[in-house]
């Protein structure tokens, strides 16, 4: 093979590193380099240096150290049978990108995963030489988030943790049955214990940082974690309940979710409508829900139709059609949670409401000014001249607060 | 009526100071006007005379001061006036600000969100670009902001860089760092930044390569990068081609992915088997309940040609093995008339449930609606994906809507190949029960002699394709 420069193999293992959902950026502790000394800061909030056509934001270069891989799974485009072009990155060239990157203010930092060449020790390795160059040599303070191999010694998870702000370690499948298919190699168990590892090393870091001050910071942005959607026979409830579980048993930051894409079914070629995409965007909205809204997976669960979130409403919406009984919502007297069952209130609004009700008894016009689109909400609320009657109990409510389908385009969403 | 001069245009100490007075003094905001520098002075505007209150108090609460200080960036020219439309309004009502639904507090938010959503915008859309002297490295970047924001965030680079040498260019206002301290000058134009930077190239690389084409979501992009700050971002240029090329590069993604399903060598046996275990537990509708249990497909992984039937019957559910009962039977016959190999054929059904009504002792067949057909096309669409036959027949109206994923009429679809999706051909024709039911002698005869031509096409497009 001949040698390929840094550029090409730029293209193909950032190419082989988009079917990772996160980049996100958030999260971690507060530094920065205004001593003169370091290159790079974290602010608390990330920020998307750019975003691409895909509507996917660009905050982190994220890319594979190489799509080499000994492994086999099905649902992987570098898979050890299929024919795409391999390459691979030097330490130093890894190292090079990012600092010329960030320096030019295109990202935030570095994603690095990578494929198992070799042994998932021999790769581990490889990974967090990148990141202990970045930080002691480089003295780079920008973020750097590593996806680890579940596989490997414990002692380089336990380094990864001391350079990185973010660790991963990919759940791939919400059901073992779907791992065991497609990832024939991959073991359900070993991913949970290294996701237990790794939340134990969190937080004894956190605790030996109260203790002393010199104790190095680990993983400041915690773990998170990665399931693939629609490539075994999960129902949304299945990966719900699992989500759930995922961030209640190893304290993730998050679950994301990956439309298994490109699916080769009808589909991707007849692409009259993507379920696939859509779906992806509905679990994460009940993942918001159960985050940031106060819902119980088992009331998600409920939202649901045979397991099934429905792709023309959102979650919300859905759990408001079928638990008209709680509804309409006093604006100027219900408590928080019941404002943040309303669909169309969101978290921002919700406070709004709360810190006005104090001063004026809230009418129609005043939500008005506090929300997105009244016209949504205005079934499922009562204020001051306004009482929804019997909107709320009409069967076809659903048909009034969504809009009608519009002629799908050939490339929406 | 008085006239306030402020030096610059984010002058927040200057309009403090004169805020504070007019508010002393009572004076109503109807009677203020408010100029930046070198503006011409109101024709009417006497000068502010301002008395000297130093010892008088007044006290605002402090989430006003950061809003003011937010606001005072906007480039709206009334953001003083409202302001000090708020100061007053405060000094009745110190709680004025927790009111969100009042119009004056929504318009402030709303130009405290514009100022912040700038400022942020700034901080991911600046590119420096680098510049070599005799006596330095410098980054320099032109960028322009839709507020007065320079001064406010010019401290965000200042810690990101500070071992870097850098200045940002705008029309306004030009920042500049030497790794001790920052600087402002004035505007500048375009001209005065570099031209280009050779990393660039590599960037654009890589905005084009992290870019999934089989996921468009061209509006969400516009949404949080508008166009007004394409224009000095090197990688946008690409996006026009971007958008143009996807379609072509999903589809060559599509193909990548099937053709390494097709290498997967070992691995394919080892899914199929898998896919078959996964089913038993399929929850995906509710015929699983009643049936005694799942009928997967058989046949060997690479088989050319795979036949598709409805769903298992009595003996079928019975059995665990499709086409075994009465129509299997019948099919078994004709496979050998024509001479296709059934033990080289992969044999699946759209459905993989028995579906029946109890009526006494017996259990009848019940045609899977389509629902129950769409549920189970998902078990149907792997078997494909694995197998990857070169001819795929569906028997029966069932089988072709679960093929085809639309209801198709047999009479219409029949005798003709069909390209499928990944290429491969698909013929449609009927079910092996039908030709048991028909009653009249003479008509089951024709239809039979049909049938066994509609195979032999089958077998010879197999031969042709293999």
């Amino acid at each position: 093979m001949a040698q390929l420069d840094t550029r090409e193999k730029l293209a193909i293992l950032a190419d082989a590193a988009k079917y990772d959902a996160s980049c996100a950026s958030s999260g971690t502790s507060k530094r920065d380099s205004a001593g003169g000394k370091g290159l790079g800061s974290t602010e608390g909030m990330g920020i998307c240096h750019a975003y691409a056509p895909d509507g996917r934001c660009i905050s982190l270069l994220k890319i594979l150290l190489t799509n080499s891989c000994i492994f086999d799974c099905h649902y992987c485009i570098n898979r050890k049978s299929s024919n795409v072009r391999r390459a691979r990155f030097t330490v130093e060239e890894v190292v090079q990108l990012t600092l010329n990157f960030y320096k030019r203010n295109y990202i935030e930092g570095l994603f690095l995963s990578s494929g198992i060449i070799r042994s998932s020790n021999y790769t581990m390795e490889q990974i967090v030489e990148i990141a202990r160059q970045l930080r002691e040599v480089h003295d780079f303070r920008g973020y750097i988030h590593l996806k680890t191999i579940p596989d490997a010694d414990p002692e380089l998870m336990r380094a990864a943790g001391l350079y990185a702000d973010r660790v991963s370690i990919n759940v791939e499948l919400p059901t073992t049955n779907g791992l065991k298919r497609l990832a024939p190699e991959k073991d359900g168990g070993r991913i949970e214990g290294a996701m237990g590892g790794m939340k134990t090393a969190i937080e004894d870091g956190r605790d030996a940082k109260k203790r002393y001050k010199s104790a190095p910071k680990y993983a400041p942005a915690g773990q998170s974690t990665q399931m693939i959607v629609g490539a075994d026979a999960a129902s949304d409830g299945d990966i719900i309940v699992k989500a759930s579980s995922l961030y209640d048993r190893f304290h993730m930051r998050r679950v994301y979710y990956s439309a298994f894409s490109p699916i080769p079914d009808a589909s991707a070629v007849l692409p009259l409508k993507s379920p696939p995409l859509m779906r992806e965007h509905r679990l994460y909205q009940s993942d918001w829900l159960m985050r940031f809204y106060g819902f119980q997976p088992r009331e998600v669960v409920a939202a649901t139709d045979d397991g099934m979130l429905p792709l023309d409403i959102d979650p919300k919406l859905a759990w408001a059609l079928k638990f008209r009984d709680s509804f309409p919502v006093d604006i100027n007297r219900a408590p928080r949670e019941m404002l943040l069952r309303v669909p169309g209130l969101g978290t921002k609004a919700v406070g709004a409401i709360l810190s006005s009700r104090r001063y004026r008894n809230l009418r129609l016009e005043d939500v008005a000014r506090l929300t997105q689109s009244v016209r949504k909400i205005r079934p499922f609320i009562s204020c001051v001249g306004w009482s929804p009657g019997r909107t709320t109990d009409l069967a076809d409510l659903k048909a009034l607060i969504v809009p009608k389908r519009e002629q799908l385009e050939l490339f929406a969403a | 009526m008085r006239c306030v001069t402020l030096e610059h245009e984010e002058d927040f100490d200057g309009w403090r100071t004169a805020a504070r007075a007019l508010a002393l003094a009572n004076v109503p905001p109807e009677d203020v006007t408010w100029q930046v520098g070198d503006t011409p002075q109101d024709l009417f505007g006497d000068e502010a005379v301002l008395e000297d209150n130093s010892r008088a108090t007044l006290t605002v609460p402090k989430p006003f001061l950061q809003l003011a200080q937010s606001v005072i960036c906007h480039s709206e020219r009334e953001r003083f006036a409202l302001l000090y439309r708020m100061l007053l309004r405060l000094q009745k009502n110190r709680e004025a600000l927790q009111d969100r639904a009042d119009p004056l507090r929504k318009r402030l938010e709303e130009l405290r969100k514009s100022v912040a959503r700038d400022i942020h915008k700034m901080r991911a859309f600046v590119r420096f670009r680098e510049v070599q002297t005799e006596d330095e490295t410098r980054f320099v970047a032109w960028f322009e902001p839709e507020h007065h924001i320079v001064r406010t965030n010019a401290p965000f680079f200042q810690r990101r860089f500070a071992s870097m040498n850098w200045s940002i260019l705008t029309p306004e206002l030009c920042a500049h760092w030497d790794g001790e301290t920052l600087s402002f000058t004035e505007g500048a134009t375009k001209a005065d930044a570099p031209a280009g930077d050779p990393v660039e190239e590599t960037w654009k690389t890589y905005f084009a390569s992290i870019f999934n084409p089989a996921r468009m979501k061209v509006k969400a992009m516009t949404a949080e990068m508008p166009k007004k700050y394409w224009k000095n971002m090197p990688e946008s240029a690409l996006i026009p081609d971007m958008i143009a090329g996807a379609r072509a590069r999903e589809m060559t993604m599509v193909q990548t992915s099937r053709e390494g399903i097709a290498r997967a060598g070992d691995n394919r046996a080892k899914s199929l088997s898998a896919l078959r275990e996964e089913a038993e537990g399929c929850r995906r509708c509710d015929l699983w309940k009643p049936a005694t249990q799942l009928v997967f497909g058989e046949g060997p992984v690479d088989a050319a040609l795979m036949l598709i039937g409805e769903q298992p019957g009595d003996q079928e559910d019975l059995a665990g093995r499709p086409f075994v009962g009465p129509a299997g039977q019948l099919l078994d016959r004709f496979l050998s008339d024509v001479g296709i190999d059934r033990s080289a054929t992969y044999v699946t059904n759209a459905v993989k449930h028995f579906k029946y009504e109890q009526r006494g002792k017996r259990r009848i067949h019940s045609k899977p609606n389509g629902g129950e057909i769409d549920a189970c096309r998902w078990w149907l669409t792997q078997e494909i994906d694995l197998v990857q036959p070169k001819v795929t027949v569906a028997l029966g109206a069932s089988a072709a809507r679960a093929m085809l994923g639309k209801t198709v009429t047999i009479s219409k679809t029949r005798g003709a190949a069909i390209e499928l999706p990944d290429g491969s051909e698909g013929w449609v024709t009927v079910h092996p029960s039908y030709l048991l039911r028909i009653p009249d002698q003479g008509r089951a005869e024709e239809e039979r002699a049909r049938f066994r031509e509609d195979l032999a096409t089958v077998k010879a497009r197999v031969a042709a394709l293999t």
